[in-house]
């Protein structure tokens, strides 16, 4: 089946799932066409090539500098209705989700959202999505050309990369037509490393704020030396994440208790995350939390109560106070990572 | 100004969701409103306009209505018809447009950043690119000047900065900032409401075809994994030990 995958990047960085919905393309045994917009993308068709696409279409249009999804759709869905492809794949990403669901509506089909297994049944896909934050799994088929999915990262290999390897480059113009929104400008970035793309995640819960050996400065009010005694906890695991390049998360608990940004929330209102590692510290495991976190493939839990649920779900547990627990297991992990 | 704020009546996010012959059960876990659509409309009701609250579904999702309503939106109605029943995103997005349509005259219309049960979160740009409207998504500030309007983003790579002009559709996001409760009052008033109920001659579009199917559904293979207990010792050798055991799985 003709399959075209969408590159989805930000500022002409590709992001990681973008190569590996290439991967999930190939598996299904189709020729991969990958699409690629923006303006001065060229690297990105040649890294395209590198990891398994066959053909590459890009279009290079100033007015797609940045990501606008309405431009990015009045730019792509002409190109899909003229090519035809029976199977067009984004990654799933904020933009490749939105810029999927106005593709849908332009082309009358539909759309299967974050899609973690895909088989062929004829030229349908067969597709499985985890529902209420993968509590469930429904597998779900689109009975519309093209149909439309977008695949959820850190699911599908990413290819290897071959260097040098090359095929069909076709620049098209297109029409961006009215784009209703401006974009003003960027704040500054979040930095360190983020949960969707994370291969190892170390979060915090409520028990972060539990460290009996600690002196709020003061003047402080309770809920201040509260807020004040969690921060050194996040501390201690923002030093562990350090140390294993990881990216920081946080229970539902902690941050509706002001410990820590929204931004870092895990679980069925937060992000769902399937890291390689997670390291989970001071969260008993609320079942939204373990929604969001149990596809994570090695689970090792740190607490205090021996029957906190989140040790049902680990492979390796340690009944302990992560006050003590976490830096040990810092100055350790450094060392055996020659750091 | 007149503004819609859409939301969807969802299992509580602590129920324990099980497939019991392709359907999904919640025990007897509440139904309780989209907890991202509290969001959208605590952020529709700092518009200052009139705030119309919309839902879809059954006679259910009339709670979720009442809970909008008991935070201050002035108006509910209900899009509610036999064929919407198994309606897909599309489908959805096509006749909450043609309700906000309906309404009239409408500048802003407020979605949660997804459903906690469907998970697609793509309805807010789905409606907005049926309406025609700019889609302003994963809003967490919202500044209205007149016709025109500056947010502020979340996604991924951090904030950015984004302006329109009205009308348009917006999602929010939790940093928006914490939803009110109901009042008491308020309380009062929406469960003496009448919810009027919108079906497809109302609105005035047919049945829209459904094309995605979910013909089955479900649960997750249960995670095989008993866990290992790390202990003896200090915490300098606790530590130890659970380090080599992660080493060991190779992949750092």
């Amino acid at each position: 089946m003709k399959t075209w995958v969408y590159i989805d990047h930000f500022k002409g960085e590709a992001v990681p799932a973008s190569w590996e919905t290439i991967g999930a393309a190939k598996s299904l045994g189709s020729d991969v066409t990958a699409v690629i917009l923006g303006t001065g993308v060229d690297a990105l068709a040649k890294a395209a090539f590198e990891y398994g696409a066959d053909e590459v279409v890009l279009a290079d249009n100033s007015a797609l500098e940045d990501f606008r999804v309405e431009a990015y759709a009045n730019a792509l869905s002409p190109l899909v209705t003229d090519a035809a492809p029976g199977l067009l794949l984004f990654p799933t990403t904020s933009r490749g989700r939105e810029l999927a669901g106005m593709v849908a509506i332009d082309l009358n089909t539909g759309v299967l959202v974050d899609v973690i297994a895909m088989e062929l049944d004829g030229d349908k896909v067969v597709a499985t999505r985890p529902i209420y934050a993968g509590k469930l799994l429904q597998k779900t088929v689109c009975n519309a050309s093209p149909q439309i999915i977008t695949v959820r990262g850190r699911i599908f290999a990413k290819p290897e990369a071959e260097p040098g390897r090359s095929g069909t480059l076709t620049k098209v113009d297109v029409n961006v037509g009215d784009a209703p929104t401006t974009v003003e400008g960027y704040g500054e970035s979040t930095g360190g490393v983020s949960l969707a793309d994370a291969g190892v995640i170390v979060s915090g819960g409520r028990g972060v704020s539990n460290n009996p050996n600690l002196t709020p400065p003061d003047g402080m009010s309770d809920d201040e030396a509260e807020v004040w005694r969690a921060q050194q906890g996040f501390a201690l695991i923002t030093d562990l994440a350090g140390v294993l390049n990881a990216a920081v998360g946080a229970s539902r608990a902690a941050v509706d208790a002001n410990y820590i940004p929204y931004a870092n929330q895990v679980g069925q209102t937060g992000k769902v995350v399937s890291p390689d590692l997670y390291i989970a510290n001071g969260i008993s495991g609320a079942i939204q939390h373990l929604a969001g976190m149990r596809n994570s493939k090695v689970i090792v839990a740190i607490n205090k109560d021996p029957d906190a649920p989140i040790f049902k779900m680990a492979r390796y547990g340690v009944v302990g106070d992560l006050h003590e627990i976490v830096p040990a297991l810092t100055v350790a992990m450094k060392a055996k990572l020659g750091k | 100004m007149k503004i819609v704020v859409c939301v969807k009546q969802v299992p509580d996010s602590a129920a324990n969701l099980v497939a019991e012959n392709g359907v999904a059960s919640w025990g007897d876990a509440p139904l309780v409103i989209n907890p991202w659509d509290e969001y959208a409309v605590e952020a529709a009701l700092n518009m200052g306009g009139d705030v119309t609250v919309v839902s879809m579904g059954d006679e259910n999702a009339k709670e979720a209505l009442k809970h909008a309503l008991a935070m201050g939106c002035q108006e509910a109605i209900l899009v509610s018809d036999p064929a919407l029943a198994n309606v897909d995103t599309q489908g959805a997005a096509k006749a909450l447009a043609a309700a906000i349509e309906k309404i009239g005259d409408v500048k802003m219309a407020f979605f949660g950043r997804q459903a906690i049960d469907g998970d697609a979160g793509i309805t807010p740009a789905q409606t907005a690119r049926v309406l025609g409207w700019p889609a302003l998504t994963f809003t967490a500030s919202i500044a209205v000047d007149g016709d025109s309007v500056k947010v502020e983003r979340s996604v991924e790579e951090g904030r950015q900065t984004v302006s329109a002009n009205l009308p348009a559709v917006f999602s929010i996001v939790k940093d928006y900032g914490e939803p009110r409760y109901p009042s008491f009052m308020g309380i009062r008033k929406a469960s003496k409401a009448e919810i009027p109920l919108w079906g497809l001659t109302d609105l005035g579009i047919e049945a829209p075809a459904s094309v995605v199917e979910w013909p089955e559904l479900n649960n997750p293979p249960a995670k095989d994994v008993s866990v290992e207990i790390i202990e003896g010792g200090s915490p300098t050798e606790i530590a130890e030990k659970l380090a080599d055991k992660i080493m060991a799985e190779k992949i750092l």
